[in-house]
């Protein structure tokens, strides 16, 4: 965190100041290592092994917060009868399909669940389609039933509790030291803080980074660790829950008004083609029938009015037919590999440089050279621009720039520094920024180009009556520009919270009707220009407020800034102790620092009726509001497709077998893809893997930013991180004769890449039982253009997917690592021919 | 006055000659013990002051290669580089490491555990600085503020300060005039922030308030509680280093707390101002030319004899 988020880790300084105990657990010894209290080294890969011996740990010492887990965790619910775990059939859950690889994952559900019932007509779960897994819940939380059958003594042998209790049996201490690589006493220190400081009296807190997620299991990384906080009783209270540190500033914001395939903004689900044929079906498939999501209808149709304005109207079904239409998996893996295929003829890569910033950086350049046409807008002239004549395969002969038809268009953009905007970070925090210069020359901000492209092409269309533009002519497309032609960002983001039928702004998405009588761009963002006050600028000191400090910027939803807070105070609604009180209820409303993320009236004695809907069906001790039973899911009876606990797999490449399942090595549900463009290693114990012996992993260093578009062509960053490295132990350079300071290369069967050998002691090799275990640690900043070049570390990694979200393995990967430079040229090729030979994979 | 030369002295500024109503002297107190090693002190610096880019090596800027000196590719203070986090990584016995009692034992033995030190060095702002004592244009000067500044309009690069500074901080910048060359630099403490009020930019960026600015005095009261705390907490080796007036450069404008001796951080244990024997010198000087006037007017007056 001290490496890569700098600013958000001077509050972790702060709170070591005030005696917090700061624990890092990282294969590398980073930055973060050197302030930390302790610093845990693991194999990378194995965290589920790791968080799941915390998990036995806490559940075998009885450490765990017992109120909390029994009043607000699904822990008492009784799971069907035809419900098999890891334990039961050695590594894979009931209702998995080999042929296919994926999971029928009914068996996983509550008892006499019957979900169709419950929430209206959904699609048959069993048979979800590849291109929607995790998003298939959108904001409601997985559908599931309101009120299974439970057992609150906790001892029923198939209720949650027992059943997690069996799945994490194995997990031990000896068994994390055989899987992580961590000694037994070192994980002992670290079980003892977190349980020490976690109840009613304390609480402690997860930050995590991509280190987490870029992995085949990455979902149920976040998983293990929400288990473990549950238990802990660290969720929806004062210095809990687990902070997801994003990659870059605002991703955030760019997933809550997503640049995703198959979300709207808000995480309201895309329509499906041929499934939801009108307004009413989609409405019916998608709304969930407790708590806030059961006014989905409400907030689809504003975000509809904010679209279309006029046009939208209850006779037309307000536009939707104007929405495109999931057909299959447009994700970006997907994409990229059809434009191999010369499927896709066009691409807008904005702020981004997949050309050497996207995993097997070589298939990203072979789908581009595949294009027509290709527009690409950044700061500086990036890599995915130039690929077609400074590109690695022009080097090596295997692609000639005359052969290459795709036209690119570079445009150049404006920084944040140079426009008005907001960020929404990990807290969901909105903050605003001012442009503080002019953008440089030609360079404008994104808002400008949308708005000037969508301009310019309503007016070619301006006369055209073919029913496919109507959904440009009729977009709302009128926004105040400045005297330099930028439209307001401002007046974007009011757009965005939501105006009522007298064109006022609304106090927050409880105002939205779903009559076309109000308008809204992101229900989730409603009421950040409340009181036609831009909240987002808001930037009163925190020494001037309370702990919870409301009055800077404005989180999202409604301000509030602990998700599930009501889980702060006990089922009868009394703070669970002084010291972390938030919320309480005090006899007629809840009330106290943060907004309650709870109906504001609902006494906790309040019991719904069963003909009950959206808000008023949350009873009054069921903090989690966005799930069906209002409880958080240790097990989760939907909504996963991989599992419904976690489980340890070992990564799609990795030197060892699965020490917990031998049965079953990696992920069974990962999505691979076996094309000649990207071979994966032999695993362990077959008879190429020892071609690649060693395990690197792909980290960044404070100097430099993602794949360095913006970095590498900063001469003050450039001088402090100057050239490409790679991190190894002294062992390792010892057993393979590198040499501090000197040329190496790493080989996978993808490519090789060089660098400077950083020998160090930071780095450790990993003893699990007899097994030494190397690890290297690969920076992923350079690519061949800018100030400062030097190879890409995605040139390593193959693309191997987490099935719920489509995420990359690029934390952890088998390599091996030689002294001196790589071969260049036409001798690259011939070199990893050899190698992929040797590893016996098919040329 | 005080002793301008040398020891203690509790008012440089007045002693250089400014009013009695100057602002008070300000400083820096770097707190290694949490600095993260960002380096934003070190962009923010040249930033601010608009220095050039001069690479790993200060004077070849397009030589980009890597020092493989852990993370530090700054290597040492310059003429354009006026901060400079060092990186130091050592190895040693892991119970001497374990400062935070984690509620278990972890194991002792061989066992060894990494520490990897990271410290941002500066200009010290002496109270008695030989940079500015052997400056035969004044373009080396004291500020109001009593910090030390080069007026690099003035300055001649004769280069004589260079090995005055007893830390090896100030440097000549190659290249012509018209460059921006020729001349010496160093921090300046923002001289051109201080007025308006800023601190400077070093301090402004530091995330974890390692880089303290402020009054000399409520830096030093900071500094003594904060090692104090430190001490309590198990970090026994906290110490601070440049703090002290009866040092050998009167104390430093800007002080450190260190978790190892000076040297471990390239830092002089004992500095003394290199100008500090100039008086005895001066002395000696005008004793022996006294004794030569004598002998010779001896030789005289006795050859008359």
């Amino acid at each position: 965190m001290a490496e890569a988020h700098p600013v958000g880790f001077q509050w972790v300084m702060e709170a070591k100041r005030r005696g917090a105990t700061v624990i890092h657990v990282d294969p590398r010894f980073t930055r973060t290592s050197a302030v930390a209290d302790l610093h845990v080294p693991i194999r990378a890969g194995t965290d589920i092994a790791f968080l799941g011996g915390l998990i036995r740990h806490v559940l075998d010492t009885g450490a765990y917060f017992e109120e909390y887990v029994r009043a607000y965790t699904n822990a008492p619910m009784i799971l069907r009868d035809d419900f098999c775990d890891t334990e039961d059939l050695d590594g894979l859950f009931s209702g998995f399909d080999p042929e296919t690889g994926t999971y029928d994952v009914r068996s996983w559900e509550y008892k006499d669940d019957d979900v169709g019932a419950a929430v209206g007509p959904r699609d048959d779960r069993s048979k979800v389609p590849e291109h929607e897994r995790g998003q298939i819940a959108g904001s409601g939380g997985a559908p599931t039933s309101t009120n299974p059958p439970r057992d609150d003594t906790l001892q029923h042998p198939r209720c949650v509790f027992q059943v997690l209790k069996r799945h994490f049996a194995r997990y031990t201490p000896e068994m994390v030291h055989e899987v992580c690589g961590i000694d037994p006493d070192v994980f002992a220190a670290v079980a003892e803080a977190l349980t020490r400081n976690s109840g009613r009296e304390r609480t402690s807190a997860f930050c995590y980074a991509v280190g987490w997620t870029h992995h085949t299991v990455g979902v149920q990384y976040i998983r293990a660790a929400s288990i473990l906080q549950m238990l802990l009783g660290n969720i929806g209270r004062p210095g809990g829950g687990i902070l997801a540190l994003r990659g870059h500033a605002s991703i955030q914001g760019s997933t809550d008004i997503p640049t995703l395939f198959d979300m709207l903004p808000g995480y309201i689900p895309m329509p499906h083609a041929h499934r939801e044929q009108n307004l009413e079906t989609y409405i019916a498939a998608n709304t969930g029938d407790k708590g806030f999501w059961g006014n989905m209808d409400a907030y689809f149709v504003s975000l509809l009015k904010a679209w279309f304005g006029d046009a939208a109207t209850p006779d037309n079904d307000f536009c939707f037919d104007h929405l495109p239409r999931l057909d299959g998996d447009h994700s970006s893996f997907e994409t990229v590999m059809a434009q191999a295929r010369g499927e896709v003829p066009g691409y807008f890569v904005i702020g981004e440089n997949p050309a050497i910033g996207t995993a097997n950086a070589r298939q990203q350049r072979r789908g581009l050279a595949r294009l027509e046409w290709l527009v690409v807008r950044d700061l500086n002239l990036v890599e995915t621009a130039t690929f077609w004549k400074d590109g690695p395969e022009i080097a090596t002969g295997e692609m000639r720039t005359g052969d290459i038809g795709t036209e690119v268009f570079f445009l150049p953009a404006a920084a944040h520094s140079e426009k008005d905007g907001t960020f929404t970070n990990t807290q969901r925090l909105l903050q605003w920024h001012h442009k503080a210069v002019e953008p440089p020359g030609d360079c404008r901000s994104d808002l400008w180009f949308y708005y000037e492209l969508g301009r310019r092409i309503k007016a070619r269309l301006a006369a055209s009556t073919d029913p496919r533009d109507r959904p440009l002519l009729d977009l709302t497309w009128d926004y105040p520009l400045d005297e330099s032609g930028e439209p307001s960002a401002d007046a974007v983001l009011r757009e965005i919270s939501g105006t009522d039928a007298d064109g006022k702004a609304v106090s927050g998405y409880t105002a939205l009707k779903n009559d076309g009588s109000t308008a809204c761009g992101c229900w989730i963002y409603s009421g950040v220009y409340a009181d036609e006050v831009n909240q987002s600028m808001r930037r009163r000191p925190g020494r001037e407020q309370d702990l919870v400090a409301a009055e800077w910027g404005w989180a999202w939803p409604m301000n509030r800034r602990v998700l599930y807070n009501r889980a702060s105070a006990d089922p009868d609604g009394n703070p669970w102790s002084e010291r972390k009180k938030l919320i309480w209820w005090d006899g007629s409303a809840w009330t106290g620092g943060d907004v309650p993320d709870f109906p504001a009236d609902t006494a906790p004695t309040y019991r719904p009726p069963p003909d009950a809907r959206a808000a008023e069906a949350i009873g009054g001790d069921e903090p989690f509001i966005m799930q069906a039973d209002g409880r958080a899911w240790l097990h989760a009876p939907a909504g996963l497709l991989d599992g419904p606990m976690p489980t340890h797999y070992e990564p799609q490449e990795s030197p060892v077998p699965n020490a917990l399942y031998p049965a079953v090595r990696a992920n069974p549900a990962r999505q691979e893809f076996k094309r000649p463009d990207n071979p994966y290693h032999p695993p362990p114990g077959s008879a190429g893997a020892a071609v690649f012996p060693f395990v690197f992993t792909t980290f960044r260093v404070t100097e430099h930013h993602t794949a360095g578009g913006m970095s590498r062509w900063t001469p003050y960053l450039n001088e402090l991180m100057p050239e490409m490295f790679l991190e190894v132990s002294p062992e390792l350079a010892a057993l393979r004769g590198l040499r501090n300071g000197q040329w190496c290369h790493v080989v996978t069967a993808r490519s090789a890449i060089e660098g400077k050998a950083l020998v160090t002691e930071r780095a450790k090799p990993l003893r699990l039982g007899g097994t030494t275990v190397h690890q290297i640690g690969v920076p992923w900043h350079w690519g061949f253009d800018g100030l400062s070049t030097g190879d890409a570390a995605n040139e390593l990694l193959s693309v191997t997917l987490d099935p719920n979200v489509h995420i990359m393995e690029t934390k952890a990967a088998t390599c091996d690592i030689r002294p001196g430079r790589r071969p260049h040229g036409p001798d690259l090729v011939a070199f990893l021919a050899d190698y992929r030979r040797r590893a016996g994979l098919e040329d | 006055m005080g002793n301008s030369w040398y020891g203690p002295l509790a008012d440089p500024s007045g002693n250089a000659g400014y009013a009695a109503d100057h602002p008070p002297r300000v400083g820096f107190f770097t707190d290694t013990s949490v600095c993260i090693g960002c380096k934003a002190c070190e962009v923010a610096c040249k930033e601010w002051n608009a220095l050039p880019a001069d690479g790993p090596h200060h004077d070849q800027p397009d030589l980009l290669d890597l020092t493989a000196t852990s993370y530090d590719n700054t290597g040492a203070l310059g003429a354009s580089t006026y901060r400079h986090v060092a990186f130091i990584e050592q190895t040693r016995p892991r119970a001497a490491a374990a400062t935070v009692d984690l509620g278990m034992p972890l194991p002792a033995g061989d066992a060894t555990e990494v520490r990897w030190l990271m410290a941002s060095d500066v200009c010290k702002h002496c109270t008695h600085a030989a940079c500015l004592d052997v400056c035969p244009t004044g373009a080396l000067i004291r500020t109001e503020h009593g910090t030390v500044l080069v007026q690099d309009d003035i300055c001649n690069g004769c280069g004589y300060c260079i090995p005055a500074c007893p830390y090896g901080v100030i440097d000549q910048r190659k290249g012509s005039r018209e460059e921006g060359g020729g001349g010496a630099f160093k921090c300046t403490m923002c001289h051109d922030r201080l007025g308006a009020g800023l601190q400077p930019a070093c301090a402004t960026a530091c995330p974890t308030e390692s880089i303290q600015f402020g009054p000399l005095d409520e830096l030093r009261d900071r500094a003594a509680r904060r090692v104090e705390t430190l001490h309590r907490s198990g970090v026994p080796e906290a110490r601070l280093y440049g703090h002290d007036p009866d040092d050998g450069v009167g104390g430093d404008g800007a002080f450190f707390l260190l978790l190892d001796e000076p040297e471990v951080y390239g830092l002089p244990p004992d500095p003394v101002v290199t100008t500090r024997d100039l008086p005895s010198m001066w002395r000696h000087a005008a004793a022996a030319a006294l004794t030569v006037a004598a002998t010779v007017a001896a030789a005289f007056l006795g050859g008359r004899r």
